[in-house]
């Protein structure tokens, strides 16, 4: 593996409801009400390389977006540190942390919602190029036709306002936007699960055009296991704010350790299963408010015994590149001597 | 066997200042008892716009202009609105995408049930509840005595659209239309509503229209599946037809859009432009500017024929084994 471009150390997220000022009465009369935590992101560590496209799956609820967002620096994590081109964010000066902030740029899921829907597109793609100085006033024009372009909008759109575009062009002029302080990395939320299927298509070739044009990293998130198979070099699975299953997607795909990860893996629709029994796991992501102790897993877990209630699963190697938090893989290896 | 439900040439048009939109141009389709028939197409292809003809809850400017809708032999286009009530509701129901749409947010899920079930019937409300009960517990929702008293907020996503197809269930209708229910909910979850769609369908001979823009849903749920593009059907077949070897240019587009195992890390083949306006559609076929295969006979429009088993509203149709290489 070539020198991580970023490096997550165990970064958490919570987010914190302090009590407000009639709770805090009620505690003076003995109410015993506590502040509400939940931890969106808990103790996730990640190197990715350069040039790599690292899927990240979930339900909604698993922390997937909070860990995008830490990523991209729009939260600042709670706990852990980040590194980016080997250096720590919290040892960087000012303008340091400003030119790293700049490298990593995030794509939202609803275009419509992430344009400025009184800014013409010009504008749009124009604005941060010219606030951070990257481009010279004189030649600003240019490159957003230059961009514009390159991510296969014409540039004669440019006067036009975000509503006359359809959804795939939306998401072309975010993409065209993020692009225009020359990032090395992107964080994508969920980017094309709002366009429609030959949309989607359209905006995957395009990412991957990117990648290979602009030597671009990604971090993909994406519910959607048929997408994330198509583009990603690795995968990382998250449940309840923790990073249970990490391989190359070839492994995963072949062979899922986890039993969340092989229910999402038969959860899947493919186009050649016909007329199919939809068996489910069973349940639902529980509240991350008060999530279950032990293996956060376990009540949906159909091999869950005592420890998994009890004790919090490390992640371990289960095979080269390929990690899994799961106590079976213990207990596979004490009653029958050999790994799974 | 008669099919429960006939659908035959119908239009219905939207008349907005920009011009009349032909949201739905010469529509025909039949569902048997029992049968789920998966209507795919992109936004702005009319699957929707079928579907709430169907349920007669298309609005001003919006009118069903042409063709015959008939549940069960009887003619649906035409009725007063005070006929309308009777069957929707009770033989037909329709799923939406967001159950939201379907709950009130400020009647607990008891009150909207039971209503339901006496505005059709002449029940006792205890009968009713009894009834609401079972609809809750058919589609998994656990401990439903208890949760009959929530208020929708109280449920979680999942949990509401199952709520919403219970309340689809109660008077045990002859079809439902279901508009995308799962597209807003997680793999896990879809996976287990699409479990007990598939069994209510099995056990209860409950006709099923599920329209959606995801060819892997279908390919799983669906009997038969008719594809949309501006309007009009143009291709319909049995789910192994349709997707094993398509023969619209169109449909053989969206399946090689879908990303899949064999096709990896290499660009997807894509359908190039995007759905035309309906305000301003080419002449002749719809598709022609976007498809590999037009030349100058289409721009005539071409009919739905049948190109060995399937039918295909083309003049180029893909023949199944150039399909299939």
């Amino acid at each position: 593996m070539s020198e991580p471009i970023l490096a997550l150390r165990n970064v958490s997220k919570r987010f914190v409801k302090s009590l407000d000022a009639a709770e805090r009465m009620a505690n003076l009369v003995g109410a015993g009400l506590a502040d509400e935590v939940v931890h969106a992101v808990d103790g996730v560590s990640l190197e990715i390389a350069t040039g790599e496209v690292v899927g990240l799956v979930g339900e909604s609820g698993c922390g997937k977006s909070t860990l995008g967002r830490v990523v991209a620096g729009i939260h600042p994590a709670s706990e852990g540190e980040m590194l980016f081109r080997g250096k720590r964010l919290a040892e960087m000066n000012a303008a340091e942390r400003h030119e790293a902030a700049l490298r990593v740029q995030m794509i939202f899921q609803d275009p419509m919602s992430a344009l400025n829907p009184r800014m013409r597109v010009a504008e749009i793609i124009g604005e941060a190029p010219r606030f951070h100085g990257i481009v010279p006033r004189s030649e600003l024009s240019a490159t957003v036709d230059d961009i514009m372009l390159r991510v296969g909008l014409d540039p004669a759109y440019k006067r036009r306002y975000p509503h006359q575009f359809s959804g795939g062009q939306r998401q072309r002029i975010n993409i065209a936007r993020a692009l225009a302080v020359n990032p090395d990395f992107l964080v994508c939320d969920e980017s094309v699960a709002a366009l429609d299927v030959s949309i989607q298509a359209q905006v995957i070739n395009l990412f991957m055009r990117l990648r290979e044009e602009l030597s671009l990293t990604y971090l993909f998130i994406s519910h959607d296991l048929g997408v994330v198979e198509h583009i990603c070099d690795r995968v990382v699975i998250m449940y309840l704010g923790r990073m249970v299953e990490m391989a190359s997607t070839e492994e995963l795909f072949a062979r899922a350790n986890h039993p969340y990860t092989q229910a999402l893996l038969a959860e899947v629709p493919r186009l050649d299963q016909r007329k199919r029994t939809f068996a489910a796991i069973k349940g639902e992501i529980p509240s991350p408010l008060h999530p279950p102790p032990g293996c956060h897993f376990h009540p949906r877990c159909p091999h869950a015994f005592d420890r998994c209630r009890a004790e919090r699963p490390a992640l371990r190697e289960v095979a080269p590149g390929h990690i899994s938090a799961c106590h079976l893989n213990d207990a596979a290896k004490h009653s029958t001597g050999t790994s799974l | 066997m008669s099919p429960v439900l006939k659908v035959s040439g119908l239009k219905t048009h939207f008349f907005t200042r920009a011009g009349v939109v032909p949201a739905v141009d010469g529509v025909s389709l039949t569902v048997d008892r029992g049968e789920v028939l998966g209507l795919v197409g992109e936004s702005g292809s009319g699957k929707s716009v079928t579907g709430f003809s169907i349920m007669g809850l298309v609005d001003a400017p919006g009118r069903v202009v042409e063709g015959s809708i008939e549940l069960n032999g009887r003619e649906l286009v035409g009725l007063t609105e005070r006929e309308w009530r009777s069957i929707r509701g009770k033989s037909l129901m329709i799923i939406f995408q967001d159950p939201m749409m379907t709950l009130n947010p400020v009647l607990r899920v008891d009150t909207q049930m039971i209503e339901a079930v006496t505005a059709h019937e002449r029940v006792s409300r205890r009968a009713a509840r009894a009834r609401a009960i079972e609809a809750l517990s058919a589609v998994g929702i656990p401990s439903p005595a208890e949760r009959l008293s929530a208020y929708p907020h109280q449920f979680s996503g999942g949990m509401r659209q199952r709520v919403a197809i219970a309340t689809a269930l109660l008077n045990r209708p002859d079809l439902i239309i279901a508009d995308e229910p799962t597209t807003a909910l997680d793999v896990t979850i879809q996976a287990q509503i699409l479990y007990e769609v598939q069994k209510l369908a099995i056990d209860t001979g409950t006709a099923m229209i599920w329209i959606t823009h995801d060819l892997t849903v279908v390919s799983g749920l669906a009997d038969r599946v008719a594809v949309m593009y501006a309007g009009k059907i143009v291709e319909t077949g049995t789910t192994d037809q349709v997707l094993d070897a398509p023969r619209h240019p169109y449909t053989v587009g969206l399946i090689g859009s879908v990303p899949s195992h064999n096709k990896r890390g290499q660009p997807l083949s894509q359908i190039p432009g995007m759905t035309p306006s309906m305000t301003n559609l080419p002449e002749g076929c719809a598709f022609r500017p976007r498809c590999p295969r037009a030349d100058d006979r289409c721009r005539v429009t071409p009919e739905l024929t049948p190109t060995t088993g399937a039918l295909a509203r083309c003049h180029h149709p893909h023949i199944p084994s150039e399909a299939a290489a």
